[in-house]
């Protein structure tokens, strides 16, 4: 068994100076969860991707690989681009985190990048990017525009990062209007326009009519304009095809300078394992344009709101605020810390129904 | 004029040499549409069916990626296939798959971090028992009150998704997760992972079992009563009644063998490639076994050979998305094709072709 490890491991290691060797560009490789055409997410992280080729040309080569189901498979997938050459890999869901850690063990002269996860080591890098700060805009204009006061919520995975948006989307819709209540659905996918749909006219026909979503297809946007009199915000990218109505805003995830940073970095010999969560302040995470539908100052309020976190005058966080079983979180005028935040798995005061487990 | 005239049995030939005649429609009309997307069909072909096996740097690590991919995929397959012979369709298997999975990692979790021999044993066969209770559902069902077993076994996988994404994130969930839904990983506690039985050979004990279920099936159905009831059933079952078969008995072991099979191709995978339960496991495994059951005939040495050849179309098809930038739609699409020409050429097994003026009857 040994000689057969030491061998399979020369036969690897062969290989590989092979793919090196034979390879003058740095090779970047990309795993997608969803299809580069899905509008979203992952559209987004493409753009990210043909950013890093148009700023760095001649000195980079990119690869990718789409609709890559997490677990077993996304690991055979992070195998062979590895095995193909790549020296910079980004893992772009929640999902691959053990994968990510498992290649990333075996390729150490392999830098890896996962995105929105919380595990680390000498070659893997973690990024992930404020959401919840556009989420508290998108609460404000919601809160502002309901009318029925029901607001819908079609949630993706029980994980801290969905969490917090929805807290933070009812935090700021519960400050300018009381009497909203949130109607959440758990999709358990990221990307299903069937499903999506679906939950979406569901949220409808019980009464809401302003939909937010944690999930990246843009077939909630269809549902809403169907219905009419909808109101809807852009998911991860700006879905414009859909404003000025539904659509009135958007959360858009902005990896490119990311990308092109860290591309550069190991072009440059100067690439470090660390863990970046960036948002507002720095563009990862941009607010789409508030289009004409929005009241002059329900916009101008929005306008405000995303001025005062760009320049770190206001945290969407910020206490007095409790949690769901009335326990005390935050004193007034405290503000979360990112530990906390990071592990997210609890509602705050006001919200109804329970976390899925 | 050309026309079609029914054998009286299949061909014996032809059945063999479709599949063949399949694989290579599949290339040319590939080669197509590669060629229609901008690509070296050629280079793609080769990239799809030759470099997972010979390609000097990835070859080492997709062959024995080929097993883990296809281990799961005969051993439902198997299972499958004894009761689509005998007119019994357990569409289901990946809720059973699922159910498998999740009894498994949940006995052997009750006993973490215990690092006694038993643990992986006891699990495998949690993972049969949850997988065969689940087949229990429609089985009995339709023994009882003739339910549709097509009907409720699929609807069952829905049922199993749900209670899949419900113990990721509550009773399975991984204390040390931080909040995070997923079970403990498997492959960090050595009693109960199922690991490479020889270093980087891909053989684990899921591939080493679909192994032997191959060769059990194929001694039962052509030396033992049981495969004879079944192949008398699926054939004639008139006959079949006749000849003494137990009809609710024959349902009862066909849904009860599929579902173990498929509850332990689950346990496998979770406690091996997969490495933990997460909202997410279910990747279609139930799925795709019943086209490999079909692609190979329904005949345990054929589904062997579709099974493999599956996994290489999936492994050659990430391939090919990786090193020539084809979109994933296109590979789904191939995979499709080949199906469709597998179907469309049984045609020829089923049926002579004539040339020539029609007689009038």
């Amino acid at each position: 068994m040994k000689i057969t490890t030491i061998l399979t491991g020369a036969a690897l290691a062969l290989g590989l100076a092979g793919a090196a060797a034979a390879q003058d560009k740095l090779k970047v490789g990309f795993v997608y969860v969803g299809p580069v055409g899905d509008g979203g997410w992952t559209y987004e992280h493409d753009q990210g991707r043909l950013a890093v080729e148009e700023a760095l040309g001649d000195k980079v080569e990119t690869i990718y690989q789409e609709s890559v189901p997490e677990g077993a498979d996304s690991e055979r997938v992070m195998t062979q681009m590895a095995l193909s050459g790549a020296k910079l890999i980004f893992t772009t869901s929640f999902g691959y985190m053990d994968p990510t850690i498992n290649v990333a063990a075996k390729f150490p002269d392999v830098k890896f990048e996962h995105a929105t996860g919380y595990k680390r080591a000498d070659n893997v890098s973690t990024y992930s990017a404020r959401f919840y700060e556009g989420r508290a805009v998108q609460g404000h204009i919601a809160g502002k525009m309901t009318k029925t006061n029901k607001i819908g919520y079609i949630a993706s995975f029980p994980i801290p990062e969905v969490i917090r948006g929805i807290n933070s989307a009812y935090i700021h819709a519960k400050k300018v209007n009381p009497d909203v209540e949130f109607s959440i659905v758990w999709a358990y996918t990221w990307f299903d326009p069937a499903k999506e749909a679906d939950a979406a006219k569901a949220l409808i026909e019980q009464g809401a009519d302003v939909i937010l979503q944690h999930t990246d297809s843009t077939a909630p946007q269809a549902a809403a304009e169907q219905a009419g009199g909808v109101v809807t915000f852009g998911q991860a990218s700006d879905m414009a095809e859909y404003a000025p109505f539904p659509r009135v805003s958007s959360i858009i995830d902005n990896w490119a300078p990311y990308y092109v940073a860290r591309t550069q970095a190991v072009l440059d010999g100067t690439w470090e394992s660390v863990d970046t969560w960036d948002g507002i302040p720095t563009g990862m995470v941009e607010i789409g344009e508030i289009t004409d539908a929005v009241p002059a100052d329900v916009k101008a309020e929005a306008l405000a709101m995303i001025e005062a976190m760009r320049t770190g005058d206001y945290h969407p966080f910020t206490g007095p605020l409790k949690k769901q079983d009335g326990s005390d979180w935050l004193a007034d005028g405290e503000v979360a810390d990112d530990g906390t935040l990071a592990g997210m798995s609890f509602y705050v005061e006001g919200l109804t129904g329970d976390i899925p487990n | 004029m050309i026309r079609l005239e029914k054998r009286p049995s299949p061909s014996r030939f032809w059945a063999a040499a479709t599949p063949v005649l399949a694989v290579i429609a599949t290339m040319i009309a590939g080669g197509i549409l590669f060629a229609a997307l901008g690509k070296n069909p050629f280079e793609a072909i080769r990239t799809i069916f030759w470099d997972p096996l010979f390609h000097e740097s990835f070859a080492a690590y997709s062959r024995p990626q080929l097993l883990v991919k296809a281990g799961p995929l005969i051993l439902i397959a198997i299972g499958l296939s004894m009761g689509f012979r005998a007119g019994i369709w357990n569409i289901g298997a990946e809720g059973q798959y699922i159910m498998g999975a999740i009894f498994g990692a949940g006995a052997g979790l009750a006993f973490y971090p215990s690092e006694s021999f038993l643990i992986f044993p006891l699990m495998v066969v949690a993972g049969a028992v949850g997988g065969w209770a689940w087949a229990m559902i429609p089985a009995v069902l339709k023994t009882k009150f003739g339910t549709n077993e097509i009907l409720v076994s699929l609807m069952l996988v829905y049922v199993a998704e749900n209670i899949l994404a419900s113990v990721s994130s509550g009773l399975l969930q991984n204390p040390d997760g931080m909040g995070f839904p997923g079970s403990r990983n498997f492959g960090q506690w050595p009693a109960a992972a199922n690991t490479e039985i020889f270093v980087n050979s891909g053989m684990h004990w899921g591939v080493v079992t679909a192994f032997i279920v191959v060769i059990f099936a194929y001694v039962m159905l052509t030396r033992h009563i049981l495969g004879f009831q079944i192949r008398l059933t699926g054939e004639s079952p008139r006959a079949a009644r006749f000849a003494g078969v137990n009809p609710t008995r024959l349902i009862l072991i066909c849904l009860g063998l599929s579902g173990a099979l498929a509850g332990m191709a689950g346990l496998f995978e979770v406690s091996g490639p997969a490495g933990q339960i997460s909202i997410d496991f279910g990747s279609g495994y139930g799925f795709t076994a019943i086209i490999v059951a079909f692609l190979g005939r329904l005949n345990p040495i054929g589904i062997l050979l579709a099974g493999l050849l599956m996994a290489l179309t999936y492994i050659g098809g990430e391939l090919a998305q990786l090193m020539l930038g084809l979109p994933s739609a296109a590979i789904q699409l191939f995979q499709g094709m080949l199906l469709f020409f597998l179907l469309a050429m049984d045609v020829l097994s089923n049926y002579r072709i004539r040339i020539g003026k029609t007689e009038v009857a």
